[in-house]
């Protein structure tokens, strides 16, 4: 039984872990804005590309 | 009738272009302004703006005064829009309220690519803001805020924006807390299971001493931090005098902890750590729903919300300069440009006022004002720019007066829900019977009077009360939101609930804010008569005649001769020797009968009556509806600050008083009036000329067709297209208030049930710690399942009728 211990100590330890990371996203305040970054990831990062300039594409 | 024109969509701003004079090889634009926009984009190569989104950009057609920044050169006014600034950056919030598509988001981040002293610009969508940060050394925040504007995203700044600094209505240090809360509480849980499961008798006395002294440290950041907010509203309750809901919240905590480490220490017991956090835990989470506040939406916005930044006054030697408003003093002569609010009551000196009140005061139309009347604040001049001079400052004006009224001074809490009645009683019951069990014991066996007293405390905590009444109430405040329908707290709720009066305003609420719908009866109007229908209109000034104009096809317009206007009758003249009448019934001869409402303009040609324009101002979608259904269950009343000109026709759906031409301090009386006589009134309205009485009423419903529009001070904003559930919604809310009754019996259920047992001092530890936890957890689960179940019927209806309830974001996609 004396392995319940050391179990107790892990799980216990695993969840602090877990705790720290959520108070680490709110600080970084990563829940103020739950929109705009699933639309940014989706530009090109490569703007300059010659063609786009003063020409319509055709999509 | 309309000449045949292939139709062409400005490239940039995807309205219809009339000419295709204005053009880049095969590029089509409407207007000069939004070529010049187009020209600034594809310099810098930023054209991927044209291929996230067809036509993203904003139409241009409206210019924009060159000196209409110039107050942002003001220090007074930098710092205060500012919020950070070293020796090299500065870094600015802008709103700008015309972002709508996923291509603004990415121009808006790119704004690098225009002024390479732009360090960094970061959008926050659905706040509709940028944040910008620049190096100060090499631009100005005037010249940010004019390249922003000549790429169509004008900033919205206005005077509350600066009077004070923004604060963060999203609260961080209560996320803390639950998110601390929480995680101590699973962990307590956690630790105790196995007491339940063998009933306290745990084999291994090592073990049991474990968990105790485990449960016992994570439940110090509970009591100390967690449940910090309860012992500071008790013990300011108590310094006042009286009892609050948090008192025996309060006190309850405090001798479940005291109780559990004086067992824990002494070896008696696993005490009741697990019940203890559990409770702080629910109602941070209830108060969290309950207060939450919403980000884009301001709940108490005044008149200085609405109200400009800057203002260019003329200085004796007539030189312009910008100055902020709440510097401007009387005496001062101020320039009012087209489309530009007054910001003070002022005495005209020079230019052709045509003053739009529709805000203000409700009336539909501008109001025309000759040199020397008085114009009051809060007016939008339209047409020509203007010479005022101011006679009182900002804050002594006519329209900033409303906002001294009792009203607006009032305490917050308008009512107080009955939920904190029944608690107060609570307070006092539970009270009296631990005295009296207290003495009880006191005279019989005295070894029990400990255990019973705190038992009777820890167990009939108020919390399953409270919390029935938070969740329900939080619940519902987050599916309301989904219907567009943004209520400022819990209460609203239960107020909406015990209304039987409704009053709505008519400009802007029950008729739609754009022009009058006009449409033509009659013989068909070759060109040129309507070339001669439109020459004549134009003359005047007449709203109808401005209605008419804008319904005709464009025309040149041909010199009138002879032309004359009669008051209340219509118009005539001659042209190109045709005798050409427009007017009423009686002024063009026409004998018939009119059976429509709204008005009608008849058309004469020499002697021949050609037909009618008929002009109506345009009701909501769905009015009809909604006001019949709700005429079954409330009395609805009308308040407009317009003249009766549609009495009749809006006689049919209201029940109640018809009141026409009345005053915002008129509605507010009314308002008190009927409060007097005991009814419980929701007020919808729209403008400032609302607001009084929107304060006033019991809930005031500010009703929007842009949430991030301002809207005066409110219970509820209402976006302009839920307005069709509108019925739904009240319904929705009574309901609400079965559900907390039931949960309400629930909770007292398992209160007899625990005081059964603890007054006599036999309630084993164990069953206590059980019967805690699981009451909550029922609570919490019943509340949700059952507001859920109810808003189904909502969530239908609103699919049914609309296709999509959050047409917001979509313009967002590929």
């Amino acid at each position: 039984m004396s392995v319940i211990f050391i179990l107790v100590g892990a799980s216990l330890l695993i969840a602090i872990g877990f705790l720290i990371a959520f108070v680490w996203s709110v600080k970084t305040n990563q829940f103020e804005d739950d929109y705009t970054p699933s639309v940014r990831m989706l530009f090109d990062n490569d703007v300059k590309q010659k063609n786009t300039k003063d020409h319509k594409p055709e999509n | 009738m309309i000449k045949d024109v292939k139709i062409t969509v400005c490239y940039h701003c995807g309205e219809t272009s009339e000419t295709e004079n204005i053009h880049i090889r095969e590029k089509v634009f409407c207007c000069q302004g939004c070529k010049t926009v187009y020209e600034i984009i594809n310099k810098v190569e930023l054209c991927e703006y044209y291929n996230i989104n067809e036509n993203p950009g904003i139409n241009q057609k409206t210019k924009i005064r060159p000196e209409k920044f110039a107050f942002l050169d003001d220090e007074k006014v930098q710092e205060k829009l500012i919020h950070f600034k070293d020796e090299n950056q500065s870094h600015i919030t802008f709103y700008l309220p015309q972002m709508h598509c996923s291509s603004c988001i990415w121009l808006l981040e790119n704004l690098g690519k225009l002024n390479n002293r732009i360090v960094r610009s970061q959008v926050n969508f659905l706040k509709k803001e940028v944040s910008v940060i620049y190096d100060h050394k090499y631009i100005s925040l005037r010249k940010i805020t004019e390249l922003l504007t000549d790429i169509g995203y004008e900033p919205h700044f206005s005077l509350n924006s600066i009077s004070e600094k923004k604060v963060n209505t999203y609260d961080k240090s209560r996320i803390y807390k639950i998110g601390i809360t929480g995680f101590c509480f699973a962990n307590i849980m956690m630790l105790s299971f196995p007491d339940y499961f063998s009933l306290g008798n745990i084999e291994e006395s090592g073990l049991q001493q474990l968990f105790s002294y485990l449960c016992l440290g994570l439940s110090l950041p509970v009591f100390f931090y967690g449940a910090s907010e309860f012992f500071i509203s008790a013990w300011k309750s108590i310094k006042q005098h009286f009892l609050n809901i948090d008192t025996p919240i309060a006190l309850a905590i405090v001798i479940t902890f005291v109780r559990s480490v004086y067992e824990i220490i002494s070896g008696n017991g696993a005490g009741y750590l697990d019940s203890m956090s559990g409770i702080v835990f629910f109602m941070l989470i209830g108060r969290f729903f309950q207060n939450k506040t919403y980000n884009t939406l301001t709940f108490n916005r005044d008149y200085t919300s609405y109200f400009p930044l800057g203002v260019t006054i003329i200085t004796e030697n007539a030189i312009e300069k910008q100055i902020s408003v709440s510097d401007l003093k009387m005496g001062h002569r101020i320039k009012i440009h087209h489309e530009e609010i007054i910001p003070a009551d002022c005495i005209l000196f020079l230019g052709k006022a045509k003053i739009d009140y529709s805000f203000v005061s409700g009336e539909a139309l501008p109001v025309e004002k000759r040199i020397g009347e008085i114009v009051y604040a809060g007016g939008k001049q339209t047409g020509g720019s203007l010479e005022l001079e101011v006679i009182k400052e900002v804050s002594q004006s006519y329209l900033t007066q409303l906002w001294n009224d009792e009203a607006f001074t009032k305490d917050e809490e308008k009512n107080t829900s009955y939920i904190h009645t029944l608690s107060k009683y609570f307070t006092l019951i539970l009270f009296t019977i631990a005295t009296i069990t207290a003495t009880y014991w006191y005279f019989n066996d005295t070894r029990h009077l400990w255990n019973a007293v705190t038992s009777i405390l820890i167990v009939a905590c108020p919390c399953a009360l409270l919390l029935s009444a938070t969740f329900t109430n939080g619940n519902m405040l987050r599916i309301l939101q989904k219907f567009g329908f943004y209520a400022r707290n819990a209460e609203v709720i239960e107020q909406l609930s015990n209304a039987n009066e409704i009053i709505f305003d008519k400009t802007g609420t029950i008729t739609q804010q754009q022009e009058a719908f006009v449409f033509y009866e009659g013989k068909p109007l070759d060109p040129s008569t309507e070339q001669y229908i439109r020459s004549l209109v134009n003359q005047s000034s007449h709203p109808l005649s401005k209605a008419i104009t804008n319904y005709l096809p464009e025309r040149k317009i041909l010199s009138v001769k002879y032309f004359n206007e009669l008051k209340g009758f219509g118009i005539r003249g001659v042209i190109d020797n045709k005798d050409i009448s427009l007017g009423s019934n009686a002024f063009v001869n026409h004998l018939c009968s009119d059976t429509i409402y709204g008005s009608r303009v008849y058309v004469k040609v020499n002697d021949e009556i050609m037909g009618c324009f008929k002009i109506q101002s345009q009701y909501r979608p769905g009015l009809k509806t909604v006001l019949s259904q709700l005429q079954k269950k409330y009395r609805l009343s009308l308040l407009s600050g317009d003249n009766d000109s549609e009495r009749k026709n809006l006689a049919v759906l209201f029940n109640g008083d018809l009141l026409f031409d009345q005053t915002p301090q008129q509605k507010l009386n009314h308002v008190q009036k009927l409060q007097q006589q005991g009814k419980k009134v929701i007020m919808v309205g729209d403008g400032l000329n609302d607001a009084g009485s929107l304060k006033q009423s019991n809930v005031g419903i500010a009703i929007t067709d842009n949430i991030n529009n301002f809207s005066p001070a409110c219970d509820v904003i209402m976006e302009g297209k839920s307005f069709y559930n509108f019925v739904l919604l009240l319904d929705y809310s009574k309901k609400t208030k079965i559900i907390i009754n039931i949960s309400f019996v629930l909770s007292i259920l398992y209160n007899i049930i625990g005081l059964y047992f603890a007054v006599q001092g036999q309630l084993q530890p164990v069953i206590a710690a059980i019967l805690m936890p699981v009451s909550s957890i029922s609570i919490v689960l019943l509340t949700t399942g059952l507001s859920s179940i109810v808003s189904y019927k909502l969530r239908i209806n609103s699919l049914k009728s609309s296709g999509n309830p959050n047409t917001d974001i979509n313009h967002i996609g590929y």
